[in-house]
C-alpha cells in the first residue's frame, strides 16, 4: 500500500521491462490514446480497490467488530495480468478465476461498490453477503467467478468453452490459475478434454512464483505451461508486468481459440507484493529485498505509466486526476459498503436452489429444507 | 401396457428428452460407441449421433466439471457416472461447483444438470464399487436427489429431472436395471418430490425408496399370508426435495414405522426421516421407529455374504416381526 499521494511519486528508474516484439505488436498500435489511458486506469482502479479494502480488513466496523471476515487475497502487484487478458474480450468471450478474483472483476467491467460490499458482507454486495471476497460473480459480464479451491474452475471454464462450441458461437473461454494449480489433476484432466474435443479455451497460469508460501521451485517440476505439451496443445510465455506483452500474447492464444477452436496455455509471470492472504504473515518464504526488487523495478502502474508519460500520451497532471479519481472510487465503494445493510436471517436460504427462489414455476413438490 | 425393462425407461426419458431439447447432451464413459458399460445408452449414438452422446475419457473430475461449466451456459448435459461410486473422484466439481455456484453468485447462476447413474451393493465388486452416496449428497442444500424403484418412476422422473433447473442426482441400481414393468406409451412426467404408495396397508408403514421397496413388496406379501400382518410401503422416490406429508399420512394411520434402506446406518437418509417421524408424528407412534439398513461395514465381496449384508426380504420380515412384537 502506497502512502505517497501521487502516483508520479511512485515512479523509480527506468523499468526493468524491456519491450518485445510482444508489445510493439498490431493489437496494441492500435490502441487509440484513450484506451491506452483506460488500461492504465483500470489498473490503478484495481490497485486503489485493493489497498482500501486492506485498510477495512484492518480496521473496525462502528460497532467494534471485523469490516471483512475470512480471507482477503489481494491482486497489488498483478494487475497487469488481469487487465491485458480482460481488455481483449469480445461478447462471446467469457472469463473463470481462482479466489484472487477482484481484480479480474473490476478488468471485465464490474462496478466497484457492490464488490467492496461483497467483502463487507452486505446484502448489496455482487453476491449478496453470500460468496465474499473468493466468490465474485457477474454473469452478465461473462464473469463466471471467483473459485475458491485452487484448480477447482479449470473444469467449468473448459465447459464454459464446450457450451460456446455446442452453440456455435465464435468466441473463447479464459480460464485462470495459479502457478500452485498446475499440481492438480482436475487442472490435467481438463487440458485433456480440451485437447481432445478441440475446444476455444486459454488457460492462462498467472505464475506468481509461489503456490501460498511454497516457491514454484520447492513445488512444480519443469517449466509449467510446458505441460501442455504432454496434451497436444501449444503454449506461451511473457512478462506480466507490461500489460501490452500480456495483451500481445494473449490476442495470438484467443485468436487461436476464436478461430480454430484449439486450446492452449499461457504462462505469465507476475508477482504479488501483498502476502497469500491478509493471514499470511510473509515473513517465512521470500526477503524483502525480493519483495522491494519487484516494486522497484516490475510495478506494473509504475511500468505503464513510464510509457505513457514517454509516449506524450499521459501528462503527469492527468495522472495524479486518475489516481486521485480511483482513490475516490475506493473510498466511495467503502462508503457504500459500511452504509448498506447486512444480509437478514430470512435471506440465509434464498438463492439456494433456482425453485424455491421461482415459487411460481416450481414443478416439484415435497421439502427442499429441513431443520 | 407395454411392459418394459427399467433399463429401457431410462434409455426412452433419454431419448424423448433429446427429442425435445436440443440442449441436452449425454455425456460419459461408454455412453456412445461401447452403447454404454450397462446398455443403458444403447442405440443413442446411432440415432443422435456423437453431438449429442457424448464419450469422455475416465476422468470424471474433468467432464463432470465441463459439464457444470457447460450448464452455467444453458447446455443441459446428463451426465453418466458408470458407477455412483466415483463420485468420489468428482467431489469438488458435485459438491462444490453444482451445489454451491448458484448461493455463492448470490442466485445469479442455476446448473441444470442431471447426474446419473447407478448406485448399489449387491454385485459382488466389493468396497470401492458399491457405494450408496444418497445421504453425501443430500447433506448439500442446491441439490435434488432421485432414486427409483420401478420402471415406470425411472423414465417419469428422469424427464422431470432433465427438465429441473437445479441439479438433479439420479441413483439408479444395477440390479434394477432388467426388471420389468407397465410403462405407458404416452409421455407421462412424475414431478421430483412425490412420493408413492406402492402397497396399502394397516398395522405397520415401510419407509424406503430404490431397490429396497421390491424388498419390502416381497416381504409384505409373505406377512399378509402367514402373520396376518397388514404392511403399507411408502416409496419415496425422491430423497430431496422430500415428500413428508405421504409419510406422515401413513405413520398416522398405522401407528408403527420400519425403515428400511440400502445405506450404511450412520447418518443415513434413514436418520433423518427417523427424526423427523418423532419429531412431527410422536404421539402417533405405538412404538419406536425401527430401522433395517446395511450391516455397518465396508461391502464385503463373498457373493452369498454380501447378500446377507443388504436388506433382502428376509431381513426385512425379521425386522417387521420385531417392529410388532
Amino acid at each position: 500500500m502506497s502512502k505517497k499521494p501521487s502516483a508520479i511519486a511512485d515512479i523509480k528508474a527506468e523499468s526493468a521491462v524491456k519491450a518485445t516484439d510482444y508489445a510493439l505488436a498490431p493489437i496494441n498500435a492500435a490502441l487509440s490514446p484513450t484506451q491506452r489511458i483506460e488500461l492504465y486506469r483500470t489498473m490503478i482502479r484495481i490497485r486503489r480497490f485493493e489497498e482500501r479494502s486492506l485498510r477495512a480488513y484492518q480496521g473496525k466496523n462502528p460497532s467494534g467488530g471485523t469490516n471483512i471476515g475470512g480471507f482477503l487475497h489481494l491482486y497489488i502487484g498483478q494487475e497487469a495480468v488481469a487487465v491485458g487478458c480482460c481488455s481483449l474480450m469480445g461478447k462471446n468471450d467469457h472469463v473463470i478465476t481462482a479466489y484472487r478474483d477482484h481484480g479480474h472483476a473490476i478488468a471485465v467491467g464490474m462496478d466497484t461498490k457492490p464488490l467492496m460490499a461483497e467483502l463487507y458482507g452486505k446484502i448489496t454486495g455482487c453476491s449478496k453477503g453470500k460468496g465474499g471476497s473468493m466468490h465474485y460473480f457477474a454473469p452478465d459480464k461473462n464473469f463466471w467467478g471467483g473459485h475458491g479451491i485452487v484448480g477447482g474452475q479449470i473444469p467449468l471454464g473448459t465447459g464454459l468453452a464446450y457450451a460456446l462450441k455446442y452453440q456455435g458461437k465464435k468466441g473463447a473461454a479464459m480460464a485462470f490459475m495459479g502457478d500452485g494449480a498446475v499440481n492438480q489433476g482436475a487442472v490435467h484432466e481438463a487440458y485433456n478434454l480440451a485437447s481432445l474435443w478441440n475446444l476455444p479455451v486459454v488457460f492462462v497460469i498467472e505464475n506468481n512464483g509461489y503456490s501460498m508460501g511454497t516457491s514454484q521451485a520447492r513445488s512444480s517440476a519443469g517449466q509449467l505451461a510446458k505441460r501442455a505439451e504432454g496434451y497436444n496443445m501449444t503454449w506461451g510465455q511473457c512478462d506480466g508486468h507490461d500489460v501490452y506483452e500480456v495483451r500481445a500474447l494473449m490476442d495470438k492464444h484467443l485468436t487461436l481459440a476464436r478461430e480454430q477452436s484449439r486450446p492452449s496455455t499461457v504462462e505469465i509471470d507476475t508477482y504479488r507484493y501483498r502476502g497469500h492472504s491478509v493471514a499470511d504473515p510473509d515473513n517465512t518464504y521470500r526477503t524483502k529485498t525480493e519483495i522491494e526488487e519487484y516494486r522497484n523495478k516490475k510495478d506494473p502502474i509504475q511500468v505503464s505509466l513510464h510509457k505513457l508519460l514517454a509516449e506524450g500520451v499521459l501528462t503527469e497532471t492527468l495522472a495524479d486526476q486518475i489516481d486521485a479519481e480511483a482513490r475516490a472510487e475506493a473510498e466511495s465503494a467503502a462508503d457504500f459498503a459500511e452504509a448498506s445493510p447486512y444480509p437478514t436471517p430470512d435471506d440465509i436460504q434464498k438463492d439456494v436452489y433456482w425453485e424455491s427462489d421461482h415459487p411460481a414455476q416450481r414443478k416439484s413438490e415435497g421439502r427442499l429444507f429441513f431443520d | 401396457m407395454p411392459q418394459i425393462t427399467y433399463r429401457e425407461a431410462i434409455r426412452h426419458a433419454l431419448a424423448e428428452e433429446l427429442t425435445r431439447d436440443p440442449n441436452v447432451v449425454v455425456m460419459g464413459e461408454e455412453v456412445a460407441q461401447f452403447n454404454g458399460a450397462y446398455k443403458v445408452t444403447d442405440g443413442l449414438l446411432a440415432t443422435f449421433g456423437p453431438t449429442r452422446i457424448v464419450d469422455t475419457p475416465i476422468s470424471e473430475a474433468g467432464f463432470i466439471g465441463l459439464g457444470v461449466g457447460a450448464s452455467m451456459l444453458g447446455i443441459r448435459p446428463v451426465m453418466e457416472l458408470m458407477f455412483w461410486s466415483f463420485y468420489s473422484v468428482a467431489f469438488d466439481q458435485i459438491l462444490n461447483n453444482a451445489a454451491n455456484v448458484r448461493y455463492m453468485s448470490g442466485g445469479q447462476i442455476n446448473c441444470p444438470i442431471v447426474i446419473r447413474g447407478p448406485a448399489n451393493g449387491g454385485t459382488n465388486v466389493g468396497a470401492t464399487h458399491s457405494h450408496t452416496p444418497e445421504n453425501v449428497l443430500a447433506n448439500h442444500p442446491g441439490v435434488k436427489v432421485v432414486v427409483p424403484a420401478t420402471a415406470y418412476d425411472a423414465k417419469g422422473l428422469l424427464k422431470s429431472a432433465i427438465r429441473d433447473n437445479d441439479p438433479v442426482f439420479f441413483l439408479e441400481n444395477t440390479i434394477l436395471y432388467g426388471d420389468k414393468g407397465e410403462v405407458p406409451e404416452a409421455e407421462y412426467v412424475i414431478p421430483l418430490g412425490k412420493a408413492d404408495v406402492k402397497r396399502v396397508g394397516a398395522d405397520l408403514t415401510i419407509v424406503t425408496y430404490g431397490r429396497c421397496v421390491i424388498h419390502s413388496l416381497k416381504a409384505a406379501e409373505v406377512l399378509e399370508k402367514d402373520h396376518g400382518i397388514s404392511v403399507e410401503v411408502v416409496d419415496l422416490r425422491t430423497i430431496r426435495p422430500l415428500d413428508f406429508d405421504t409419510v406422515l399420512a401413513s405413520v398416522k394411520k398405522t401407528n408403527r414405522v420400519l425403515i428400511v434402506e440400502e445405506q450404511k446406518p450412520f447418518a443415513s437418509v434413514g436418520t433423518q426421516l427417523a427424526y423427523m417421524i418423532q419429531r412431527e408424528a410422536f404421539d402417533d407412534l405405538d412404538g419406536p421407529i425401527h430401522r433395517l439398513a446395511t450391516i455397518d461395514a465396508p461391502a464385503i465381496y463373498s457373493p452369498p455374504v454380501e447378500t446377507e449384508q443388504l436388506p433382502n426380504p428376509g431381513r426385512v420380515i425379521k425386522a417387521v416381526l420385531a417392529a410388532m412384537a
